[in-house]
Formats: structure tokens, C-alpha cells, sequence
């Protein structure tokens, strides 16, 4: 390398490492600083692991981390299973005009900010909503009925929050499987169910681990579908961590639910990537 | 010579981590003339042309265009101009942008550019295209604007790098007889490399044969068809029926070799005879074989063979033979007339040649 | 499976008739936000009392229109404000990174490459509180040390606009990274044969080939920081963002008016979305 190569190398390594560094690495180590100190007195501090032990004594702290864990594993397992048809659909059954249309249209709700989508199923799910109202005027309800608050209206919200990030990494994948191994597979004797296995779904596993994992994610860290969706007592761990930071200003409890968070999240993906033999740069850098 | 050469190369050498692409290469290009380097894939040649365009800095040997060393001299400074690979027309700009980069790079005023850009595209006989993007030419087309484009800046010398190896084959046929009225139009040197025999015989005044980094010989493309320096230029350039086997008599520079498959051959021995005993290589050349149905007198390379099948192709159909005893098969070409038209798969026929014009080396590495 | 190979009709309307099921279901709370922005009536939810542009452009309580309600107009210039910033940052370093990740070799390649991706996979709650605690201890740290006030590194926009920035620069990477990828290397060569300077090669030629994908990058950039919720809601200060807005209005109880700040977010959301795929077919 010559000097001036090298001077143009190290220019464009600063942006990177200035983000990378006093916004990724340092903030996380701060955090994870903050969470191992305890206030012992006004602005003293000790280093230990009483906050984490806090989250343990405490039932509602632990029983509400499990909660959001079990609700977004499911949220992601129904994502799969519901998107995975219409994705198949899309790759496969569509050409042309047809098949760019429904792509896109599947794309809308990412153009539209989280909260008007939330605040779409409020409207629809209220007691006094639209589909209140509708099952009440054919005649299937006699009274008003309140479909919100409950951890249904919750899971309704978080699929639909996060099903495009479960479909367009399927249709991807899947429309760059070649039809002619399907029917090669039927030519050679092969049962649709026999193909699904050891055709499509071999091949779209790339796909169904990133699409997996972006939902999964997603579900962990959301914080408005939950609130303006879920009951009074139907808590999710972000607002926990909302609570201990903005309502209770106790940031060293915060931190330590907020690195819990992180690392169960880290722990999950890691997880699938290994189960799957993906590895992070192949899945997420497409 | 009375001018000095466009293009020396001294000793020039290039090392990569763990092989050496090009070892020693020394050659002049005079001014005006065809230079072809023709060489398999990964012989080093791509390495040696970048090297002269300034991509590539050289391990060791000098590089000079006119007389002036350019070895410190950088790629956007070198009096040379490169038609690459796949053209490298830039999409973003329409023809005439295209052609007129090289002049803006100079600062050219944008009135003369507009004149030069111009009178060049007419001159490769596209007048008038400016306008037009990229893709909406055609493949001949796209090959003389990159070469207008390069032409444009009057540079000492114009590397190309197979620059027909994308075309389809009819094209690539008339697009050789093109290029070389465009350099005699120009009159420009061209250093050309490719991997494609009839390319550069059809088209250079002198040829480098390049193998393994090294040049193996350097000559017009008549010296390499007919004098080849070694075993590996008499096989690369045009076809030839090669036979391996032992030396087993030497007659001044007349050698007779018994091949592999126990067949006797003679053949011309080739820069210095092999002892006896040696291994050795005859190449013979498929037109340099004489046919008859009836056995020839006295001819020492005389043998019965069966036809094995025949490649029509009008007047380059070609003729299998195989000799029943060894199995070794042999390449004729099968001329359209007489008592040959009717040859078939099975027939015996007497192949023949003068030993004059078979070639016989030394097998390397023994 | 594939259209050659034979079904029976009750499956293939079966199947059909799922994916029609799905595109309702992905419409229809959308469709519902827009239509009640025309209601005649305080609430968003039926019996429909009419139609009425007044959560538009009314100007009397209870029907002050959007276009009249300063809380709301002030939310969209402050967002406005931060997606301008995060988009043209990310875009920049974005661009930059792309540049390195794909053009030059240098130990430790791979480790920075995944802590590129990282942000992708850090819920963004995390990402926020991560960045205000961290700017809190630094703020903490200067003004002890030297007696004055730092409130820029106190939660509001400039957090914000980190915040932002710090996830999204990812997206604007990868954007670009495969555009630079696809660019073939003999152009710039060309260039610089031609007598081009390095910078003018990268200049006149390899960026007029990313600029499709800078431009693409940039309105993504400005989408997801509009968007935005869960980061800005942890860093926001005293001015917030339309997002955050408009989620305290809705705690408080929602009226209409909200949903013609919807249907005005769409429309600002589609044309920006169309942009951004005209820039993708100018690639082609």
C-alpha cells in the first residue's frame, strides 16, 4: 500500500470507528457499568450484583421477563407459520406485474409508522369498534364486546407489526429456488408433503433463521403494542425497563433489566444461528 | 532501426505472495505495429498489460514508452490508453461524455472537446452518436467507441485486453478484420493479449508466445506456425498431432522417434538434437499430412490406418485416423476431392508426411 | 406447489382464499385509520355521523384540524428536523463504510464487520437507554470536572438524533455495500487510464453508480427515523417527535384528529416509498 492509500484507508476507517465506538461498544459498557452499582447513599455507589438480585427476589420482575420471552417465541413461531404460506405464494404461485404488486403491497406496513398501526387495531378492537360492532349487527354477539386489552389483541398486534420482516426474507429466498428441482422432485416420485421437507424448506432455511430472528427480536424489544394493546396487568419487560428509567429514575435496576433483555435476546439468536449452522454475516448481510 | 521503439520492456518481473506471474519478460514493440501476447489463462499476461498501464507496479525491470522509464509514473499519467476486458464504458454517461472523459480529465475546453470527440467516432465509423446511451448499442459498436474513446487522446501506445473474448463467434471474426484496419488507420501501436490463437495470427505484425510468466518465443505469427521454439508453442499455436516417445536415431537433424505406442517416426529436430534414448515430442500439423488410398514408396512416416470418423465442415472438414496396432490417433485434413470424397468410418487409407515438416523437441522436465 | 404441476381445485381456492384472508387482515387497520379521519364525531369509532374534512382543517373546539393544532405541526417540524440529520449522517458514514468494507482488506475485517451488524439485533429500548446512560456519565464527568453545563448529552434531540443514527447507519451500510459490490472495478480503472485523478475516478464515476443506492438509502433513513419509537421515546427531551406526540395524545385518550395525522403520515410515507422505488428502477 502506498502512503496516500493508506491515508485515504484510515479516513474512511474514523467515521466507522467513531460510531462503533461511542455508540455501540462504549454505551453497552456503560451500561453494563451502571447495572453492577448499587446506590448505597446520595451519589455513592458499590459495585455488585444487588440489582440482578433484585430481578430475582422479586416474582413480578422475573415472571414478566419469562412472559415476554414465552409471548415472543410464540409470536414468532405464529409468524412463521402464517407467513410462510403467503410467502410460498408470492415466490412461487405469482409472475411479473402480479407477483410485484403483492410484494409490495405485503411492503405497506413498514411505510406506516408502528403507532398508526397500533392505533388501527385500537379502533377495531374496542368495545365500542368496528368489530364489536360488526358481530353485533349480524347477530353472532348480543352486546358490545371488548376485544382489546388481553394478551390476544396483544398477539394480533405483534404479528402484524412483524410479519413483513418474517415474508420478505422468505419470498427472497424462496424465489431463488430454481422450479425445476421442484419438479425434478416430483418427477422422481415425490409427495408434496416430501418436497416441502426436503426441498423448499432445506433451501429457504437461510431465510426462515433471518426472518425468525429479526421477529423474534422485534417482539422482545417492542414497547407499543404491548401497552396499547395488553390489559393493565398484561406487563412486558420494555416497560419495565421504562418504568425503572423514566417513572422511578432508579437507572441502576434499569440497566440491569435492560442488560437481562439483552441478553436473552443475544442468547436466542445465537442459539438459532448455531441450530441452523447460519452464520450472522450471511443472514443479516444479504 | 531508425526509430526508437514505442514500448521496451526490461527484465520485467512481478511476484505475488507465493508465485511469480511474470519472470523476466524483455521485449520492444516499434512504433506502428500489431504486438500480440498469446498465452493460456493465468500465464501472466493480464499481470504484465496492467503492469504497463500503471495498475501493477513491477517487483523488478524497467518499463519504458519512448525512451522514458515509467516505473514512478502513475496510471492517469502513462502516454497509454486500455480497452478493458468488458469495455468499461461508463454506464452513467451517454457516448459522448464516454469518448470526451479523457480530454475533460485534461482540461481541454469543452468546444474542442466537442470537435475532437467528433471527428474520432467518425474516424471508428460511428458519426453522430453522442447522443446515445451505452446500452443502446450494439456490441461491435460499444468495441469502437472504446477504442474512440481511448483513440481520442492520441496515446503512444493502446493496450487491449481480449476485448473480444464477449462477443459471439461471427462477430469476433469480423470484428478482427476491423480492428486491424482501425490500427493501420491510426496508426498506432497496439500491445494486444489474448488467449485466442487465430486472433492474434490474423491480426500482428510480431507475437509473444507467453507460458507460465515467460515469453517462449517472440516472432510473426508465420515464424511460431512453422519454427516453433519449443514443444509448448508448436502445441498452443495451431492445431497439431503430437506423438511422446523414445529418441532411437539421430541423422544429422533428422530424428527418428518409436512413440509410446510403438509406431516409427522421423520428424525435424529443433533448436539442438536429443541424444538418443530421450524422451521426445513430434508435432505434426494437420494440412502437412498427404492421404492416399494406395501406399506411397519409400516414405519413412508410411503407415496404415483406419478411418476412424470424418468431420465434415465443408473445406476444413478434418479426417480421424487411428493406427490399429499402437490405438494413437491422428488428425488429417480431409481434402474435398478425388478418390478421398468418399472416405468412411472403417476404410484404411495411407497417411503420410515429409519429415521436414514435422517438429520434434526434447520433452521438458526429463 | 408450482403452477406446472397439476392441483386440485378445492386447494388451490383454498389456498387462495388464505392469501386474500392475509391481505384483509394487512389492510384492515390501516383502512380503518383512514376512513375514520373523516368522521363527523369526537371519537374514532363507530356509529359514523358523517363526513367531515374538519379534523383537517377545522379551527373550533373540539374540531381544531390538524393543520391547526400547534402541538402537532410543531412534532412534525421536529421530526422532520431529526430525520433530516440521522438520514444525511447515516447516509455519509454509511457510504463511507461501504467504501471500506468493500474495497480494502485489513486485519480485523470480520470482527468490525459484525459489530457493524450488531445494532440490527439490539432491541432498540436497549439502544436508547444504552446511549443515554452513557451520554448522562459523560455529561456527569465534564461538568465536575469543569463546572459547566453540557446539556446536549441531556436527553433531547441531539440524543435523539444519535440515538437514531446509531442503528440506522447500519441499514444505509448494507444498502450501499451491495451497490458498491455490484460495481465493477474495470470502470474506475478506466477512468484513471483515461487520465482521472483517484478521487476524480470515485468522483465522476463510481459515485454517480452508488447514487441510486445513496438516494434509496437516504429516504429509508428518513422513513425509519420518522418512524421510530421505541429509542426516541428513551433519549427524547422536552421537544419530541411526531411518534412520540402523538403516543402521549392516545394514552390521554384519542380523537379523530389523529387519525387525519395518520392519514397525512401515509401520504408523506407512500410518496417517499415511491421515490425510494424509483431510485431502486433507475438502477436497472
Amino acid at each position: 500500500m502506498t502512503d496516500k492509500s493508506k491515508l485515504g484507508f484510515y479516513l474512511l476507517l474514523m467515521p466507522l470507528m467513531l460510531w462503533l465506538i461511542t455508540l455501540i461498544v462504549l454505551p453497552h459498557i456503560g451500561l453494563f457499568m451502571v447495572s453492577i452499582s448499587e446506590k448505597i447513599g446520595v451519589r455513592e455507589y458499590e459495585t455488585g450484583l444487588g440489582n440482578y438480585a433484585v430481578f430475582f427476589n422479586e416474582p413480578l420482575y422475573w415472571r414478566t421477563f419469562a412472559r415476554t420471552a414465552f409471548m415472543s417465541i410464540f409470536t414468532t413461531i405464529l409468524t412463521l407459520v402464517l407467513g410462510f404460506p403467503v410467502a410460498y405464494y408470492i415466490a412461487k404461485l405469482t409472475r411479473g406485474r402480479t407477483k410485484t404488486t403483492l410484494f409490495l403491497m405485503c411492503l405497506i406496513p413498514f411505510w406506516v409508522s408502528e403507532l398508526v398501526r397500533t392505533f388501527g387495531w385500537m379502533i377495531l378492537l374496542r368495545e365500542t369498534g368496528v368489530l364489536s360492532n360488526f358481530l353485533q349487527y349480524t347477530g353472532v354477539i348480543g352486546g358490545p364486546v371488548e376485544f382489546l386489552y388481553n394478551d390476544g389483541a396483544i398477539m394480533v398486534g405483534l404479528v402484524y407489526t412483524s410479519i413483513l420482516f418474517m415474508i420478505v426474507p422468505l419470498v427472497t429466498t424462496l424465489d431463488s429456488l430454481d422450479d425445476s428441482l421442484i419438479e425434478a422432485g416430483y418427477d422422481l416420485g415425490g409427495t408434496g408433503y416430501s418436497i416441502m421437507r426436503e426441498i423448499v424448506i432445506p433451501h429457504a432455511m437461510p431465510g426462515i433463521v433471518s426472518g425468525c430472528i429479526v421477529v423474534f427480536m422485534l417482539s422482545l424489544g417492542n414497547y407499543l403494542t404491548p401497552i396499547l394493546l395488553g390489559g393493565k396487568d398484561s406487563l412486558w419487560f420494555t416497560g419495565l425497563i421504562y418504568t425503572q428509567f423514566i417513572t422511578r429514575f432508579n437507572w441502576e435496576l434499569g440497566s440491569a433489566f435492560g442488560f437481562l433483555l439483552l441478553a436473552l435476546s443475544s442468547t436466542i439468536v445465537f442459539l438459532g444461528l448455531k441450530l441452523s449452522r447460519q452464520s450472522l454475516t450471511e443472514t443479516m448481510g444479504r | 532501426m531508425t526509430t526508437p521503439a514505442d514500448l521496451v520492456c526490461k527484465d520485467l518481473t512481478k511476484d505475488f505472495d507465493d508465485f511469480r506471474a511474470v519472470d523476466q519478460v524483455s521485449f520492444e514493440v516499434p512504433q506502428g505495429s500489431f504486438f500480440s501476447i498469446l498465452g493460456p489463462s493465468g500465464c501472466g499476461k493480464t499481470t504484465l498489460l496492467r503492469m504497463i498501464a500503471g495498475f501493477q507496479f513491477p517487483t523488478s525491470g524497467d518499463l519504458l514508452i519512448k525512451g522514458k522509464s515509467m516505473i514512478d509514473v502513475g496510471p492517469s499519467k502513462r502516454p497509454v490508453s486500455m480497452v478493458f476486458q468488458h469495455l468499461a464504458l461508463f454506464p452513467m454517461m451517454n457516448i459522448g461524455k464516454n469518448v470526451g472523459f479523457g480530454l475533460r480529465q485534461r482540461g481541454v475546453p469543452a468546444s474542442e472537446i466537442k470537435t475532437r470527440v467528433g471527428r474520432v467516432l467518425e474516424r471508428v465509423g460511428l458519426p453522430g452518436i453522442e447522443d446515445r446511451q451505452v446500452d443502446q448499442l450494439s456490441g461491435g459498436q460499444k468495441q469502437r467507441v472504446a477504442i474512440a474513446r481511448c483513440m481520442v487522446l492520441e496515446p503512444d501506445v493502446l493496450l487491449l485486453d481480449e476485448p473480444l473474448g464477449a462477443l459471439d463467434l461471427k462477430l469476433r471474426e469480423h470484428m478482427k478484420i476491423e480492428l486491424k484496419s482501425l490500427q493501420a488507420e491510426f496508426n498506432t501501436t497496439f500491445v494486444y493479449i489474448t488467449h485466442d490463437q487465430s486472433e492474434a495470427l490474423v491480426m500482428s505484425d510480431n507475437i509473444a508466445v507467453m507460458n507460465k510468466g515467460r515469453f517462449d518465443q517472440i516472432g510473426t505469427a508465420k515464424e511460431l506456425y512453422y519454427e516453433p521454439a519449443n514443444a509448448f508453442v508448436a502445441g498452443f499455436v495451431g492445431d497439431a498431432n503430437k506423438f511422446s516417445g523414445k529418441v532411437m536415431g539421430i541423422d544429422g537433424q533428422r530424428v527418428t522417434v518409436t512413440t509410446n505406442g510403438g509406431a516409427e517416426l522421423s520428424a525435424q529436430a529443433m533448436h539442438g538434437t536429443p541424444s538418443i534414448g530421450a524422451d521426445a515430442q513430434i508435432f505434426v500439423r494437420p494440412e502437412a499430412i498427404a492421404l492416399s488410398k494406395t501406399a506411397p514408396t519409400d516414405n519413412p512416416n508410411t503407415i496404415p490406418r483406419i478411418v476412424d470418423s470424418v468431420l465434415f465442415n465443408g473445406a476444413n472438414s478434418m479426417v480421424l485416423l487411428r493406427e490399429p496396432q499402437s490405438g494413437e490417433t491422428l488428425q488429417v485434413t480431409l481434402p474435398q476431392t478425388g478418390d478421398l470424397l468418399g472416405l468412411g468410418k472403417g476404410d484404411t487409407v495411407f497417411a503420410d508426411w515429409d519429415p521436414a515438416q514435422a517438429r520434434c523437441f526434447a520433452t521438458e522436465g526429463t | 406447489m408450482i403452477p406446472t404441476i397439476p392441483q386440485t381445485n378445492v386447494l388451490k381456492w383454498s389456498y387462495r382464499a388464505y392469501v386474500t384472508l392475509f391481505f384483509i387482515y394487512l389492510a384492515l387497520p390501516l383502512t380503518v385509520v383512514c376512513v375514520f379521519a373523516f368522521n363527523d364525531s369526537v371519537f374514532p369509532s363507530l356509529p359514523w355521523e358523517g363526513f367531515t374534512m374538519a379534523w383537517f382543517f377545522g379551527t373550533e373546539a373540539p374540531f381544531i384540524g390538524v393543520f391547526n393544532e400547534r402541538s402537532i405541526m410543531r412534532a412534525i417540524g421536529t421530526s422532520a428536523f431529526v430525520a433530516m440529520w440521522v438520514a444525511g449522517l447515516a447516509v455519509f458514514v454509511g457510504t463511507c463504510n461501504a467504501f471500506l468494507f468493500v474495497r480494502h482488506d485489513f486485519r480485523g475485517k470480520g470482527f468490525l464487520y459484525i459489530l457493524m451488524l450488531l445494532p440490527l439485533i439490539i432491541p432498540g429500548v436497549i439502544l436508547g437507554i444504552s446511549i443515554l446512560v452513557f451520554a448522562s456519565s459523560v455529561a456527569n464527568t465534564l461538568e465536575d470536572a469543569t463546572n459547566m453545563w453540557f446539556d446536549g448529552l441531556r436527553p433531547g434531540l441531539l440524543l435523539v438524533i444519535l440515538g437514531q443514527f446509531s442503528f440506522i447507519t447500519t441499514f444505509a451500510t448494507l444498502v450501499i455495500s451491495a451497490r458498491l459490490q455490484k460495481f465493477d472495478p474495470s470502470l474506475e480503472e478506466a477512468a484513471l487510464n483515461l487520465g482521472a485523478s483517484k478521487w476524480g475516478a470515485v468522483r465522476q464515476v463510481t459515485l454517480p453508480f452508488l447514487f441510486p443506492a445513496i438516494m434509496g438509502a437516504g429516504v429509508v433513513a428518513v422513513l425509519m427515523s420518522f418512524e421510530n419509537f421505541n429509542t426516541t421515546l428513551m433519549l427524547v427531551g422536552s421537544d419530541s417527535p411526531l411518534t412520540i406526540t402523538m403516543f402521549d395524545k392516545l394514552k390521554h385518550g384519542s380523537t379523530p384528529v389523529l387519525n387525519a395525522v395518520s392519514l397525512l403520515l401515509m401520504i408523506i410515507s407512500a410518496a417517499l416509498g415511491l421515490l425510494a422505488l424509483l431510485f431502486q428502477r433507475s438502477k436497472e
